[in-house]
């Protein structure tokens, strides 16, 4: 048992190593990281992070992906909730090749999308604003989200629904009163890879962004220009880009394992 | 085959048990003879699929020896056991034809092919299950499913005993039935030792020469399926092996008599020990309907087909009685009559009346 | 079994009105670019084919599509045994588990240039953690800006960091669904570890590796922003995967002709691959 448990160890050791080394260096100044090699911060600063804690280009960017990023989680989870309901439950002419299609666009490279998104949104008059990167993700997730959903409501038997509409429940409100509570596990997992995948993406968010809606991750890019490079500073703003997904990961913890274990292939 | 002894087995699920109710099995010892039919038998969570996994050596037991044979095998695993056990619910290996699954065991002990051959083929038979033998396992139907489960423990010709627990759980009732025979069939062909967990009573007593009857972690009786039935050495046997149960009844004992709500009842024997809490025994197909005897009056009377059940109130006991026309109306006051020899008297749950001469 | 009912398609109806709206007017704008030359000032002129033929035909195509294929082909072959082995040796309950899966993923909820930022510091030679271990303790001269290898090892590195987990975590999810009595049965018929790790444990781990597989597929061969912040392609063109290149000619030069129809080749690769591995791994259980 002991010889067994030091490959997930050093695993998560190794892991954990380029995680360590970027909080180190936000701690550090940068004469300390520029003179040398120095394995804990000599002088403890916390600068880094008053920089962007009063810079307000700074923090907005931290609150910009904060709003996309719920924005296409709730937008994503609400659309397919009703369309893996069908999926699960109904045949209709052509499911087949919608489901297949839908995921096809989770295999479409985001760079072949960037430009001509760019063009689309710039045409809707939706450009630099959250409700586009929200919009654009929703390429990716949605189709994510139909499909671990389809997969948690096909493992809910028939009897359910049928029963509730026998005891008179209307639709709408067994969907909301008995369906939904089932499934929250789904939806908990489906609502994860969702903010998972919004939070991480960059391309097109960049892309679709400008000055209102622009992302911490994009913010991040102008440590290089002035002043030659402001390691420290970069490596604050990622920190703290990291703690949303740590918070966010947390609740979902027990679920997590199960997310895709219950799709279907 | 082998004779296989239980002494002074105890065991609990908790590292540090600090009395008797951390104890999922508590002090059991008991000898399976060789080549004999067991079941054992009990509610939920008594204990017997403990018992079976400490037989199996999938569990090592807190306190206590197994021997096959006499040999001492309690720390040794369960591959060097020779034992064999069919689960719950079917587990075949998925990716491999049914000759494959069949032939699993042997291969993992090495033997030569032809030999593998020459098993698998006479189990197959057996089983009925030739003309699947090249089918994936996995594409097979649940009972099927749970014949190739089977038949990887009876190619094996050295195992020391075949265990079954619960086994027919997932199977359709109609095909119970003829799995069921198909064991019993098995068992005399082969002569293999074999234990049958359930807590199914039917399945039990048509299974087995013996049944062993278990609740908390005890074994509470042992005996052929009509010694049960007939002469409970407990209440709780008497209770649970029975359609309706044994009737219970609280009695008194008043200077050498049992009282029972107000009237003397006369028992098989003579009664031993005493004091404690004592009940009386006697099973509904023994109480019959008199001109005289225990006043009672009838609650309920159920027609099941071949017989009638009829529940009377004896005061404020409630009393069945089993019947082979039910000519009395609910509501209508009768007498009841105790056969006198299989009237018992049970004290703090025991047997405490010596048989009729 | 499912009802027939062709009003399900109302509740479709939100999920392909968005995605069609995010998937089909791009695709029609990168198809009607596919198609033609333009010199800027909106003025397009007909174009056939020939985008599409000089793509095919460039060794700079070939050599950006060799470069992402073995690039894909290593993060596979590294990341799908070790994601497997490292979730065989996780314990199975407990404590642990929750703290575990929980340290695991945390990597994969980085935003990608971040992924790329924290590398980057951490490989920098002198001052990065990595870089620094590599030069001055252990003697090897390791500077991805100069030696392509050395950028081909860490971005692979990097990407094994990334995402290992997914699979961990898929596989993981897998082996927890297989009942104990498996492994009773299994240690009855005296199966050797291997055996129950070939008989019991990798079949009952079939759907989700197939998953897993699909899912590394689609996003190690799509990676742009993790490379593109660590090497920028290079040195010279060397880490330059597909994506890279493609943004390159698309937004560097503004070749908007020949990058479309290289969008659309490089998407039908996709596709078709994803189509083969989803075809291959499910094959048995069509019969």
């Amino acid at each position: 048992m002991r010889k067994r448990s030091l490959i997930p160890i050093l695993y998560i050791a190794f892991l954990m190593l380029p995680i360590y080394w970027l909080v180190s260096m936000s701690f550090k100044t940068t004469n300390e990281i520029l003179s040398g090699f120095s394995l804990f911060p000599q002088t403890f600063t916390l600068e880094n992070y008053a920089v962007i804690f009063t810079d307000p280009s700074w923090y907005w960017g931290y609150i910009n992906s904060i709003i996309y990023v719920s924005l296409n989680t709730v937008i994503s989870v609400c659309v397919a909730l009703p369309a893996a309901y069908a999926f699960s439950r109904y045949r209709f002419l052509g499911d087949k090749q919608l489901f297949f299609w839908l995921l096809t666009n989770r295999m479409a490279p985001a760079a072949v999308f960037a430009l001509p998104f760019f063009q689309l949104y710039s045409s809707v008059g939706l450009f630099d604003t959250h409700l586009a990167v929200a919009l654009a993700h929703c390429l990716f997730n949605i189709p994510l989200a139909v499909w671990i959903l389809e997969g948690f409501m096909g493992g809910v038997p028939k009897e359910l629904d049928e029963t509730a509409y026998v005891d008179g429940y209307s639709f709408p409100r067994f969907f909301v009163t008995i369906f939904l509570p089932t499934i929250k596990a789904g939806v908990g997992v489906a609502a994860f890879f969702c903010f998972m995948f919004s939070w991480v993406e960059l391309l097109l968010a960049k892309t679709l962004t400008a000055v209102e809606a622009k992302p911490i991750a994009a913010e991040m890019t102008k440590t290089a220009s002035s002043a030659g490079y402001e390691l420290g500073l970069l490596a604050a703003a990622g920190t703290l880009t990291i703690i949303p997904g740590a918070i966010v990961i947390y609740f979902v913890r027990n679920y997590i394992a199960k997310g895709f274990a219950l799709g279907r292939v | 085959m082998a004779r296989i002894s239980l002494s002074g087995l105890r065991h609990s699920y908790l590292p540090h048990p600090a009395g008797p109710q951390d104890y999922a099995l508590k002090s059991i010892d008991l000898d399976w003879e060789d080549g004999g039919a067991y079941a054992l038998l009990g509610p939920s969570g008594c204990g017997k699929s403990t018992l079976l996994n400490i037989i199996s050596g999938l569990l090592v037991p807190s306190e206590g020896r197994i021997l096959f044979d006499g040999q001492d095998v309690t720390d040794l695993p369960p591959d060097q056991r020779n034992i064999a056990q069919v689960f719950q619910f079917p587990v075949i290996y998925d990716t491999m034809t049914v000759y494959d699954n069949l032939a699993f065991p042997l291969r993992n002990r090495g033997f030569d092919e032809t030999f593998v051959n020459e098993r698998v083929t006479l189990i197959a038979a057996l089983l009925d299950v030739e003309p699947m033998l090249n089918v994936r396992a996995a594409h097979l139907a649940p009972d099927n499913k749970q014949k190739i489960s089977m038949g990887r423990g009876l190619v094996r010709d050295d195992v020391n005993v075949m265990m079954f627990d619960e086994p027919l759980t997932v199977i359709d009732p109609h095909l119970k039935w003829k799995l069921r025979s198909k064991l019993k069939e098995l068992h005399q062909q082969l002569k293999a030792t074999m234990i049958y967990v359930t807590h199914d009573q039917t399945e039990a007593l048509t299974f087995a020469d013996q049944v062993v009857v278990m609740q908390e972690g005890e074994v509470v009786q042992i005996g052929t399926p009509v010694e049960l039935f007939e002469r409970p050495q407990h209440t709780f046997v008497g209770h649970f092996i029975g359609s309706p149960g044994m009737n219970i009844l609280p009695a008194a004992e008043e200077g050498g008599r049992i009282v029972f709500e107000g009237q003397t009842v006369a028992v098989e024997g003579a009664v031993t020990g005493s004091g404690g809490v004592t009940e009386l025994g006697v099973r509904p197909e023994f109480v019959t309907l008199a001109e005289t005897g225990l006043p009672a009056r009838v609650r309920k009377v159920s027609d099941v087909g071949r017989h009638a059940v009829i529940e009377t109130m004896v005061g404020d006991t409630p009393v069945k009685a089993v019947v082979d026309q039910a000519d009395v109306e609910q509501g209508a006051e009768v007498h009841l009559a105790f056969r006198q020899d299989q009237t018992r008297l049970y004290r703090d749950g025991w047997l405490s009346t010596e048989a009729a001469r | 079994m499912k009802t027939e009912n062709q009003k399900a398609w109302f509740f479709v109806l939100p999920v392909l009105l968005l995605v069609a709206f995010n998937a089909l007017v791009p695709i029609m704008t990168v198809v009607n670019y596919s198609v033609q030359e333009t010199f800027g000032n909106n003025v397009f002129f007909w174009q056939g084919l020939d985008w599409f033929e000089q793509i095919l035909r460039s060794d700079r195509f070939h050599a950006a599509l060799g470069r992402q294929f073995l690039f894909t082909f290593l993060i596979l072959i590294i990341e799908v045994p070790l994601g497997i082995i490292i979730a065989l040796s996780m314990p199975k309950k407990g404590f642990w588990v929750p703290v575990c899966l929980v340290l695991m993923a945390l990597p994969m909820l980085i935003p990608w240039n971040v992924v790329g930022a924290m590398w980057n510091i951490f490989t920098l030679p002198k001052i990065g953690l990595l870089g620094y271990f590599m030069n001055d303790v252990l003697g090897v001269n390791y500077d991805m800006t100069q030696d392509p290898l050395a950028a081909w090892i860490t971005i692979i590195v990097m990407d094994v960091w990334h995402w290992t987990s997914l699979v961990v975590l898929l596989a993981y999810a897998g082996l927890v669904s297989i009942p104990d009595a498996y492994y009773q049965a299994a240690k009855i018929d005296g199966a050797s570890p291997w055996k129950v790790f070939r008989y019991i444990q990798l079949p009952k781990m079939k759907t989700v590796l197939t998953i897993a597989i699909l899912l590394r597929f689609m996003d190690s061969f799509n990676i742009y922003t993790e490379p593109f912040v660590l090497t920028g392609g290079g040195p010279g063109n060397s880490t330059t995967l597909l994506s890279i290149d493609l943004v390159k000619i698309a937004l560097g030069q503004f070749d908007l002709g020949p990058a479309a129809a290289m969008s659309l080749i490089y998407f039908a690769i996709t596709l078709l691959v994803s189509w083969l591995f989803y075809t291959l791994m499910t094959k048995d259980d069509a019969q």
